[in-house]
């Protein structure tokens, strides 16, 4: 088809550097991707921007004092950030405490220990416990989690170490423990996940070097494959704490919504995103949602560090491994 | 001399039976992790078919909301408001999506790429409810007013990075010579993406366009102040229009008990249809291949 149209004729200049930048269609083609990819470095720009200028006017009110200001009464008009931060901390917190060693237990044991005919299936519930909507563990957790784990276990603890702060009375259901637990099911399956992958790229070489020295299988894994995997598997942990500070609908359906700064885990708290989620359509002064627009900044700015440490983390693993 | 090496050898027996306990209790409790790692998936699934199937009737998926103590209704309005705000945005993000994913696997060891991935996997990070305020500050105030539009929108930017990775992924996976033989006989570029590597790895990219469709239909957060909801029935895309999640969680959070059963319920519908995607898409490109984590 083409052979009759080799013998091209000469072109003039222009049209030579015409035909140079079509490419056969190959210049169009490569400026409309590279205009798409950076719409997507736009957007991450752009959220940003966003944020910045319609936070304008709280930024200009409180300054770096809005981080550290515990007063938050959309009344008087002054807006602090401090309880909402402090709930989001606690609460990762409390969520990577339990999840990092059951899902590196869990990560383990899929890639490991068990045969093929139990890690497959149950390596697909732990992707598909991830792919539930934040919205339907919210339900559980008020309607079943709460009531039938979190309360009785809130009792206990006051009960018998009621002494310390940390588990201080009244025990309500809706609690800081609550959305901690909570959190914590919901990172579970993204630690396992990606802790899992890691372990199973490290090459065969390592683990039977190892065995052959004789050490036993938990050794292995504690002196050998951990290390191995170490950046990997601490980029999986930081992964899941990015989920853990920006999940919004579950926590706030579970940990009361409250502005008590009480050190107390049993007493219903606030976190960044479910003031926002919140108080955001109620907003009723320009100042008000200026000052929730700021906290979403101060949430953006976080998981994007924490991203991108988790990138850097994951990213050199893959780098060594594939090496 | 044989007593010493006696000795040795009895603390070397101990010491080997300690390590041999050591191994079976710790890789015991890794088997346990696992275990626990599962039990709530089990028992939320478990949980949300045996509540949600006593509300689920036909009327559920053809009826209107009805107010408190009225009974009967359904969440048709939801389901069209999910149907529509999901079209739209994947209508939005499929082709900047794919579009990406193209310029990043062509050489995917170049800087530019790397700088994609690393920007893409940025964008997966940033919290739905941040979305949701540029989407905001970006579409319902220019406009005034809270809308179906604003809603796809958001959901565009949910899924723009898994449709981006997942379309990478998919094309690494089509062997070079493809791509290097269809370039020789003299194919430019765009015609090999379009005619050789998009139908090679066509189911690879469905999945993704699947699992982009699953996260999308369960965002609540960000459609608080974009679709903000509609009790009526609206396909009107400048008006405010209700979803799934967001039926939910208005449900959840009311004292009626008739509205909780129907949060259950619509939880039900959401779910099953989050899973059957999650579990087609794997399907489509085996149960075994891994790094299409659904792993957000």
């Amino acid at each position: 088809m083409t052979f009759t149209s080799l013998p091209r004729p000469r072109a003039s200049a222009p049209m030579g550097r015409l035909r140079a930048l079509w490419q056969h269609g190959d210049g169009p083609f490569r400026i409309i991707l590279i205009g798409a990819s950076l719409l997507v470095l736009l957007l991450v720009l752009g959220i940003g921007a966003a944020l910045w200028l319609n936070s304008d006017l709280s930024r200009q009110a409180f300054g770096f004092t809005f981080l550290w200001n515990t007063t938050w009464d959309p009344v008087k008009g002054i807006f602090g950030a401090f309880p909402f931060l402090y709930g989001t901390l606690v609460t990762s917190f409390l969520a990577l405490l339990f999840a990092v060693p059951l899902g590196l237990g869990a990560a383990i044991f899929l890639a490991e220990l068990a045969p093929t005919w139990i890690r497959v299936p149950v390596g697909l519930l732990v992707e598909l416990l991830a792919a539930v909507p934040s919205v339907v563990f919210g339900l559980w957790g008020l309607f079943v989690f709460v009531p039938v784990i979190v309360k009785p276990l809130g009792i206990a603890l006051n009960t018998s170490l009621g002494f310390l702060p940390l588990f201080a009375g009244p025990v309500y259901g809706p609690s800081r423990l609550a959305a901690g637990l909570l959190l914590a099911i919901m990172v579970l399956p993204t630690i396992t996940a990606i802790s899992r992958d890691v372990f199973r790229a490290i090459p065969a070489a390592q683990r039977e070097g190892s065995l052959a020295l004789g050490a036993t299988r938990w050794e292995t894994v504690r002196r050998v494959l951990i290390p191995y995997g170490r950046s990997g598997i601490f980029g999986a942990i930081i992964l899941g704490l990015s989920r853990a500070l920006g999940e919004t609908i579950a926590v706030t359906m579970v940990i009361g919504n409250n502005l008590d700064l009480t050190p107390s885990l049993l007493h219903p708290g606030y976190t960044m995103a479910s003031v926002i989620a919140n108080e955001f359509t109620e907003a009723t002064t320009p100042l008000y949602v200026s000052a929730l627009i700021e906290i979403g900044l101060v949430l953006f700015v976080m998981t994007l560090i924490v991203n991108a440490i988790a990138q850097l983390l994951i990213h050199r693993v893959g780098a060594t491994v594939h090496a | 001399m044989s007593a010493s090496t006696d000795l040795l050898a009895t603390g070397a027996r101990q010491r080997r039976g300690r390590r041999r306990i050591v191994n079976r209790i710790m890789l015991g409790l890794a088997g346990g992790a696992a275990v626990v790692a599962i039990i709530p998936l089990a028992w939320i699934i478990a949980y949300v078919f045996v509540q949600g199937i006593q509300a689920i009737s036909l009327e559920f998926f053809t009826g209107l909301p009805t107010p408190v103590g009225v009974p009967g209704g359904g969440i048709a309005n939801a389901i069209v408001g999910s149907i529509i705000t999901v079209g739209l945005g994947l209508l939005l993000a499929a082709p900047v999506g794919m579009l990406v994913g193209f310029y990043a696997s062509a050489r995917p060891r170049s800087r530019a790429s790397i700088a994609i991935r690393f920007i893409t996997d940025t964008v997966a990070g940033v919290p739905s409810i941040v979305m949701g305020i540029f989407a905001y500050t970006i579409v319902v105030l220019p406009q005034g007013h809270f809308s179906a539009f604003s809603g796809g929108v958001v959901l565009a930017f949910i899924m723009l990075p898994i449709i981006i990775r997942s379309t990478e992924e998919m094309l690494k996976l089509v062997p070079g010579a493809l791509r290097e033989g269809s370039l020789a006989l003299g194919a430019p570029e765009w015609r090999t993406t379009w005619r050789v590597l998009l139908p090679a790895a066509m189911s690879g990219i469905v999945t993704g366009l699947m699992l982009a469709i699953a996260r999308a239909a369960g965002e609540a957060a960000p459609m608080l102040f974009t679709a903000f909801g509609n009790p009526n029935m609206s396909t009107d895309l400048e008006q405010p229009i209700a979803t799934l999640p967001h039926t939910i969680f208005v449900y959840a959070n009311s004292p009626y008990p008739d509205w909780q059963a129907k949060a259950w319920g619509t939880a039900l519908v959401l779910i099953v249809l989050v899973l059957v995607l999650n579990i087609l898409a794997r399907s489509l490109v085996g149960w075994r291949s891994r790094g299409m984590g659904a792993v957000r």
